[in-house]
């Protein structure tokens, strides 16, 4: 097989625009992606398999068998998770990863979210840090990635977020019920509400049509391809160059490395399960937080016998996703207008500046919620079954507005992803065990986030609220996973530099949200872009025809 | 076809709407599954399940007996019991009438293989618990009985239990595709319009957002 000059490692958020960048710039690549290039075709909308409700399985990978993870609960017992399973913290396996099928919020973090530990201080038992760039570092590359990706929404009711250059390209979606019914009541409690930020198009855009408005989107792919992933937007430009290849159904199996622990390409399985070398002059890996850390573990050899960039067994630690807390509200009226994607109004007033609490969240309603999602969702006092519940499904599922939003998790070294002794995938590779917990902090903040939460639905007008704070004994990871390889200054505390180049290997990078620090109070997918956009600018600006120099 | 949507601050805006059939298995599925659902719908009518007469008129060839992917007919009839207890019948249809033994048997044999062998021994564990409170098999309890049954297996076979109230729940409310909600009847029943419009809210683009 003909040597490239880059080879990308999973075709998600991050490793689309990466692709895109490079090929651009001229040079050869390879983009490897472990699942399929799903189309209009595979756009069903079902609420039973999808990537948000997976009773019945993956709809966009991986799929439950072949693929197994072990997690460890906290009485140190392990436990085999399918692809499917909540504790197997998936995000997607295909091309455009978590962005084929997200819900699309495209937020930008705060400025606090890149130096938490200097505006907070590292609580005990946690590994809280700074990011070693700022956000004015990644400022342009956010704007590049609202303009290139396609971003909708308005920030101009917040005054909590950095400064920007440019306006979004496209506004916001009209209100719907929800918005009109919690906006006012937003305001009367002093908070700042606006329209969430989505990469969704509200007009024409990109040569694609708006949004449709319907009951299925968090979750599914969009059959009128108003949502904007990597799949329908980096990736076909990077094709189009004709400096890129996709190959998908790829699995890879380790980074090559030379005697002179130089990475000199992948070795992976094809669609046939033949395994193949792809050499090259760079490696990126951008697998997400998980399959990321795993890929550079399973990479051992003579000079890196604990995995490579895990000289300081810095690798898969600090995982974090994010701690959903929130409240679900009864109301006397409709609230419900069967208009999606229903997600529409936040507020970031409770991001940062609570004293006693180190950082917080965005709040925000929630996408339209399906007949299935209510089942649990109804008052506290409802039978669970029997013709009580079916009346109580009747009377609510109209009536009923949930607030939640990602509270920002403190990290700690302890949970983490390592690689199971024992169990294999069906290509033979050791797969992912978590271990670990969520930190007790954390939980504190999720739970003053439901109660904020919940005091927002009763100034609506709710005339009952169930609050929504569970502790769960697992890491937290999900499809908002982060962390694994942290980016820092230090060598012997992170895994990249501040260019998500590994720290001993110089043509090896981790452009993904493994290189999070920390993982901001918001749905992380923009931040991964703009790195993504950041670190492929100093790429290329470092690139000298052969080989990478920094 | 064009028509108007009110915002709530009052304005109208022109919208398209767009009508994909009348039933949901219009929607995506290819006319080979369309015909597959029509198979079901016998097998459910097999299983003593009540069905509209307007799928009967929709011209089902003869019945046969046996044609579940998984459960057996002994089983299906007390399952059916415990579904019914679940999502029982009142203005709007059971559990069964609904299709959700075509949805979890069909699920046995695919997604839910793992849990076929909780379903053989909850199931089992069910007849045992009815013959010995009432002497009687599971399928010939009456209401009273039935109820006082299910909440015999929610309290000594808890895990079991949950499992099929899941399930149930997810043949009742989810979508139709699966072989549960049958003509989207829970959909309907929440006041989910149905067929649900789409291409809604296709705001005035020469007027840019609202706001």
């Amino acid at each position: 097989m003909k040597q490239v000059n880059a080879v990308i490692v999973g075709a998600g958020a991050a490793g689309g625009i990466v692709a895109k960048e490079l090929a651009t710039a001229g040079l050869s690549v390879v983009l490897l992606e472990r699942g399929k290039w799903y189309t209009a075709n595979d756009c069903r909308k079902d609420d039973l398999r999808n990537q948000r409700t997976t009773v019945l399985g993956n709809a966009f990978g991986p799929e439950d068998e072949g693929n197994p993870r072990v997690w460890v609960d906290p009485r140190g017992e392990a436990h085999l998770a399918l692809a499917s399973e909540g504790s197997y913290q998936n995000d997607a396996a295909c091309v455009g990863g978590g962005t084929l099928s997200y819900g699309a919020q495209a937020w930008r973090y705060m400025p606090q979210d890149f130096r938490m530990r200097s505006t907070y201080g590292a609580p005990q038992g946690s590994s809280l840090e700074d990011w070693p760039i700022s956000y004015d570092d990644l400022e342009p590359f956010y704007e590049k990635a609202e303009w290139e990706i396609g971003v909708s929404g308005d920030y101009a009711g917040t005054p909590f977020h950095g400064p920007r250059r440019r306006d979004l390209p496209m506004p916001p979606l009209p209100p719907g019920r929800e918005f009109a019914l919690l906006e006012p009541a937003a305001r009367r409690l002093g908070l700042h509400p606006f329209h969430i930020p989505m990469a969704r198009n509200s007009i024409p855009y990109n040569g694609r049509g708006p949004c449709m408005r319907c009951r299925w989107c968090c979750g599914f792919a969009c059959e009128v391809d108003a949502k904007n992933g990597s799949q329908n937007t980096v990736i076909p430009v990077a094709l189009n160059t004709g400096n890129c290849e996709l190959r998908t159904e790829c699995m890879v199996k380790e980074i090559l490395t030379d005697d002179r622990g130089r990475a000199r390409g992948v070795a992976y399985f094809d669609e046939r399960g033949h395994l193949q070398e792809q050499l090259s002059d760079l490696v990126v890996v951008s697998g997400c937080a998980t399959e990321s850390a795993r890929l550079l573990l399973n990479s051992k050899s003579r000079l890196f016998p604990n995995g490579l960039g895990n000289r300081y067994d810095q690798v898969g630690r600090h995982l974090q996703g994010h701690h959903y807390t929130g409240a679900v509200g009864f109301f006397e009226q409709d609230t419900y207008d069967d208009i999606g994607p229903g997600a529409t109004i936040a507020v970031t007033d409770y991001n940062h500046g609570t004293p006693g609490l180190c950082g917080g969240g965005m709040l925000a309603n929630e996408f339209i919620r399906l007949p299935i999602h209510m089942v649990d969702r109804l008052p506290a006092a409802t039978p669970r079954w029997g013709v009580g519940h079916k009346k109580a499904m009747r009377a609510w599922h109209k009536r009923t507005v949930v607030i939640m939003g990602p509270t920002q998790q403190i990290p700690t070294a302890e949970g983490r992803v390592t690689l199971d002794p024992d169990v294999r995938d069906k290509w033979g590779l050791p797969v992912v065990r978590f271990s670990g917990n969520v930190h007790p902090h954390t939980f504190e903040i999720g739970a003053v986030q439901a109660e904020r939460a919940e005091a927002w639905l009763k100034e609506t007008g709710a005339v009952s609220t169930t609050r929504m704070a569970g502790k769960p004994e697992t890491v937290s990871a999900g499809q908002h996973q982060a962390g694994t390889c942290r980016m820092g200054n230090d060598p012997k505390g992170s895994v990249v530099n501040r260019f998500c180049q590994i720290h001993d290997v110089d043509n090896a990078f981790v452009i993904d949200s493994s290189v999070h620090v920390t993982n901001g109070g918001f749905n992380p997918a923009l931040t991964i872009m703009a790195l993504a956009y950041y670190a492929s600018a100093e790429l290329v600006r470092n690139w000298k025809g052969t080989g990478y120099r920094s | 076809m064009v028509g108007t949507e009110r915002w709530p601050d009052g304005r109208m805006d022109e919208i398209a709407i767009h009508f994909y059939g009348s039933h949901p298995s219009q929607w995506e599925l290819p006319m080979s599954l369309k015909a597959k659902d029509l198979l079901l719908t016998r097998r459910e009518l097999v299983a003593g399940g009540v069905a509209s007469s307007a799928v009967l008129a929709a011209g089902c060839g003869p019945a046969k007996l046996g044609d579940r992917e998984s459960l057996t007919e002994g089983e299906a009839r007390t399952l059916g019991v415990i579904c019914d207890e679940i999502v029982p019948g009142d203005e709007f249809p059971s559990a069964t009438q609904a299709g959700v033994l075509d949805y979890i048997d069909r699920q046995l044999a695919r997604a839910y293989r793992r849990h076929r062998d909780a379903y053989t021994e909850g199931l089992e564990q069910a007849e045992r618990l009815s013959r010995a409170k009432f002497g009687k098999t599971v399928a010939e309890l009456g209401g009273a009985e039935r109820l006082e049954t299910v909440r015999a297996i929610e309290r000594e076979n808890g895990a079991f239990f949950e499992l099929v109230r899941s399930h149930t729940m997810e043949g009742y409310y989810g979508s139709p595709r699966h072989g549960g909600n049958r003509d989207a009847v829970s959909w309907r029943m929440l006041g989910l319009e149905e067929p649900p419009v789409r291409g809604r809210a296709q705001f005035d683009l020469r007027k840019g957002s609202s706001s």
